[in-house]
């Protein structure tokens, strides 16, 4: 029997988790284009390997991983590739990013695919398999699960079965169908990490579930967990604090205290990667909120949501919008066309019935009912305080980065103040500064490098030169012997210095330079040119006269 | 009277000597604050504050012969934190002088360069790549934007782009609600 | 024994300098933005006071005596304005960045009416040499005290929504004056 902890806070939200619990899942249809992000995941963005006009097999690989952090992406379907270019893609900034377009061609042919030992492999190979078949974390951060379980041994491997956010089901009927092979996929997990204990935390409202994995899990070692409904249980530090008693320090990752989390939707993906060769491909969606039947499906990835929501009878009259996710953290999109990716793990058909326009804000009463609810004890309206003012120094201290945007402040605020918002801006605004002042640094390094790489040059030149004159130097008494030996109407007396040598050495070559030029066209002249020659000789003759006679002084 | 002026003389003598004595005891080498000014300009090197860069900027804001308002790149906010540092009024940009502009890099119309080497020499932080009667081509990564290199180009063919916004380099604005007006 | 802890509590709250007695309000005002200058500043003071205070006295009582008493603002002033080109000297070596912060408030601290009140009220109220030294640090305890609530105040007001023509000096005066308010209360607590 474990003992349970408890985090702080926390609050209850209405579930809504029966309207789409208690069918089974189905397989939605083939839909008519599919979109794939190349950016799915956390990390460097995917690199496509294909372009438009290729035929593509079902499973192949359309883009690798770039580096290690970072996991490919895989054709849900065969068809062909229409582009690779920029498409509206679900984010809260509503531009663009590069995505791969495919057209199915109906025939839904694999390409070759086989499942493989993994025990047989050495780690790294299996967590290079893991990152080349797009395995990434399907709780909805979408971490590539190579790079979280190439960790090493870890005290404890816990795996989130709680899914406490409103409106979601898809790991509900995931461990109500698939247990076995989600336990499968565990098993792989554990030989990745080698924990000491392996816990699986399932909240109490999905007994089906708890007693199906509850059988898969006899004789494993596994050990399943029933923990009290509560949002958000399904947080990673916070299911962590529940199963472990332990916290994950401000700052860190569960890796820090031996514990590794991952969800059960990411062990299954990893079983069929492993038992059926199967690259992440599909996953489970629950389409649910205002539509006629709602219910999960498999659904291939990049499926446009209007074709999903089709799947579930078609949207209510009165439908305004979508929700990617769940209520409380999920991204508000209206945008039919955009597409399923990996961390879909919910699509709510959002009506004013269903999700009333939030009230107008009023201001902070400070009755700190946010601090009571936040499940990772930070004091939501003092970063409120300090995001509002923009003093991003303070909600650091305030440990803003701890902040798990989860949204039970902004839940119970009697003022209905959007808390999550100024967070997420203080957040990125911090992110941002921090990125110019890297540029800034890196900036000033090239600057003062520069700088001294023009003084090193001016000093290299400078040393050149001065070698060059002290060779000269050396080399100059041997040349003013022959200047001195011959005589020259001009020289005073002999050199005195060096320096002079040189310099008389220079104008004798000049003046055998210039003695050596004879006059052109001398040859065939008429008597008249001759006549002009003669007498300009004459002249010059007369000049140089001139020029040697001592000059008269000047009178006074 | 006498023993008033001997009582101030000497008191007068006795600090003196201990300010002297502390004087050289504490005695403070350079000026740290011109460092720490300079860590916190823009290192755009683009002397649109008047000065040769940010480094005798800094220095001249250390002295008080510059105001905090002068650096456009840095933006409103960097003029606050100049004066959160310095411990003195934040001042906004003045009317006619330099404002803020959105971060762009330059390029260079490969098919109009000559391979001068003039940009390469008037480049502050050497983001041109390039050599005489080579192709010359800006470094994005490492273009802060001065626009230093585009007067010097005998031909006219570098331009600057702005920077496009990308999913990348969004980030999220400063959260503006109408609040419920009282009845 | 007990007389000097009366001393000191009633110093550092009955009476204090800033609140009650209103003065050195020029440094309470001017550095009083941030949390760690006032801190800074409220030190700097404590060791100017104390050591201002203790001197001072055994100046008054040794040097000066009964004859030369018309010397003492003089040379108090002439001993605090010592102290503090010292205290500016030190601050400069031991904290750069504090010396920067406080600027010309640090040199100020000569013209600190506490500072020079503090020796005068000792010659006044005829204390002995440990309750000079413990009136000077007790004033400049609750000095340090209120210009670190007074700092902590501002730095949450400036997140504030204040209307733009209360913004700066004039909150600043108004948060001041609720504050002596409420030192008022202290009155009646140690009769002095």
């Amino acid at each position: 029997m474990r003992l349970l902890h408890r985090f702080h806070g926390g609050v209850h939200p209405d579930e809504h988790k029966r309207e789409s619990s208690e069918l089974p899942s189905a397989r939605a249809p083939l839909p008519s284009k599919l979109t794939l992000l190349l950016q799915q995941h956390i990390g460097a963005k995917a690199k496509a390997l294909v372009q438009a006009g290729d035929q593509v097999l079902k499973g192949q690989m359309l883009a690798r991983a770039e580096g290690n952090m970072s996991a490919a992406i895989h054709a849900p379907t065969s068809g062909t590739v229409l582009s690779v270019e920029l498409h509206t893609v679900p984010h809260p900034s509503g531009l663009p990013d590069l995505c791969i377009t495919l057209a199915p061609d109906g025939a839904d042919k694999w390409a070759d695919h086989a499942p493989f030992d993994y025990r047989a492999l050495p780690k790294e190979e299996l967590l290079a398999k893991l990152r080349d078949g797009g395995i990434v974390g399907l709780g909805g951060a979408t971490f590539p699960t190579h790079v979280k379980f190439a960790s090493g041994p870890v005290q404890t491997l816990v795996l989130n079965g709680a899914e406490c956010e409103p409106w979601i089901t898809t790991d509900d009927r995931l461990m109500r169908e698939r247990a076995a092979e989600i336990v499968q996929g565990i098993e792989i997990l554990r030989h990745l990490v080698s924990p000491s204990e392996t816990v699986i935390g399932i909240e109490d409202n999905k007994p089906q579930a708890i007693a199906a994995m509850q059988q898969a899990c006899a004789n494993t070692g596994i050990e399943v967990v029933t923990v009290p409904t509560l949002y958000p249980t399904g947080g990673e530090k916070q299911l962590v604090k529940i199963l472990t008693g332990k916290e994950v320090p401000s700052g860190g990752r569960p890796f820090n205290i031996g514990v590794t989390c991952g969800n059960v939707a990411t062990a299954y993906a990893v079983h069929r990667l492993v038992h059926h060769g199967e690259p992440m491909i599909s996953r489970l969606v629950t389409v649910t909120g205002a539509v006629k039947s709602p219910q999960n499906f498999e659904v291939l990835l990049g499926t446009p949501i209007a074709e999903l929501v089709q799947c579930a009878g078609s949207a209510l009259p009165g439908a305004d919008g979508y929700i990617f996710g769940g209520p409380m953290m999920g991204l508000h999109v209206s945008d039919a066309q955009l597409p399923v990716v990996k961390s879909t793990n919910c699509i709510i058909v959002k009506s004013p019935q269903l999700f009333p326009a939030p009230p107008p804000a009023l201001p902070c009463i400070r009755c700190t009912r946010c601090a009571q609810a936040c499940p990772a004890d930070l004091q939501p309206q003092e970063l409120y305080w300090f995001a509002k003012a923009k003093e991003f120094g303070k909600a650091q201290e305030y440990h803003l980065f701890d902040c798990i945007e989860c949204g039970a402040c902004a839940y119970v605020c009697p003022s209905h103040i959007p808390l999550v918002q100024y967070y997420r801006f203080a957040k990125s605004e911090i992110w941002a500064r921090e990125k110019e002042k890297n540029a800034a640094d890196a900036a000033r390094i090239r600057h003062e490098f520069r700088l001294e790489r023009i003084e090193r040059d001016k000093r290299e030149k400078a040393e050149k030169l001065a070698q060059k004159e002290k060779a000269a130097l050396s080399a100059a008494p041997a040349d003013s012997a022959p200047v001195a030996a011959t005589p020259t109407s001009s020289d005073d007396a002999a050199p005195a210095s060096p320096e002079q040598a040189v310099i008389a050495a220079a104008i004798e070559r000049a003046k055998q330079q210039a003695a050596q030029i004879q006059p052109k066209n001398t040859d065939h002249l008429t008597p008249q040119q001759q006549a002009d020659i003669a007498e300009i000789e004459a002249r010059r003759a007369h000049i140089r006269e001139i020029a040697h006679q001592p000059t008269e002084s000047p009178k006074e | 009277m006498f023993t008033a002026l001997y009582v101030m003389a000497g008191i007068a003598l006795v600090l003196g000597a201990v300010l002297g004595y502390s004087a050289i005891h504490f005695k403070v080498e350079g000026n740290p604050l011109v460092d720490k000014i300079d860590a916190v300009l823009p290192q755009t090197q683009c002397g649109q504050c008047g000065y040769p860069g940010c480094k005798p900027y800094a220095t001249a804001i250390a002295e008080g012969s510059a105001d905090i308002n002068k650096c456009p790149p840095g933006g409103e906010d960097g003029i606050r934190k100049l004066a959160e540092l310095l411990g003195v009024e934040f001042k906004p940009f003045g009317e006619g002088a330099a404002q803020p502009k959105p971060k762009s890099v330059a390029f260079i119309d490969e098919n109009i360069c000559i391979g001068c080497t003039l940009c390469i020499q008037a480049c502050p932080v050497d983001a041109i790549s390039g050599a005489a009667k080579q192709m010359h081509t800006i470094i994005a990564a490492e273009c802060t934007g001065c626009e230093l290199c585009i007067a010097p180009c005998p031909v006219d063919c570098i331009s600057m782009v702005a920077l496009p916004q990308t999913i990348q380099t969004w980030k999220w604005q400063y959260p503006v609600y109408t609040m419920r007006q009282a009845a | 024994m007990e007389n000097y802890l009366l001393l000191l509590i009633g110093t550092v709250f009955v009476n204090n300098i800033v609140m009650v007695k209103i003065l050195g309000l020029c440094p309470f005002m001017g550095v009083s933005k941030k949390l760690e200058t006032a801190l800074g500043m409220g030190a700097a003071t404590t060791f100017v006071l104390t050591l201002g205070s203790g001197s001072s006295y055994l100046i008054n009582q040794y040097l000066l005596g009964p004859n030369l008493a018309y010397l003492t603002t003089l040379s108090f002033i002439v001993v605090i304005a010592g102290i503090v080109q010292f205290t500016e000297m030190a601050v400069e070596k031991i904290s750069p960045p504090l010396y920067q912060v406080l600027g010309i408030y640090l040199p100020l601290i000569t013209t600190n009416c506490a500072v020079l009140g503090i020796p005068l009220l000792n010659v006044q109220q005829k204390h002995d040499f440990f309750e000079s030294l413990l009136f000077g640090f007790g004033g400049s305890v609750g000095f340090t005290l209120v210009m670190v609530l007074f700092a902590g105040i501002r730095e949450r007001l400036e997140g504030a929504d204040i209307p733009d023509i209360f913004k700066g000096s004039a909150i600043a005066m108004v948060t001041a004056g609720l504050m002596s308010l409420s030192f008022m209360g202290f009155s009646g607590l140690v009769k002095l």
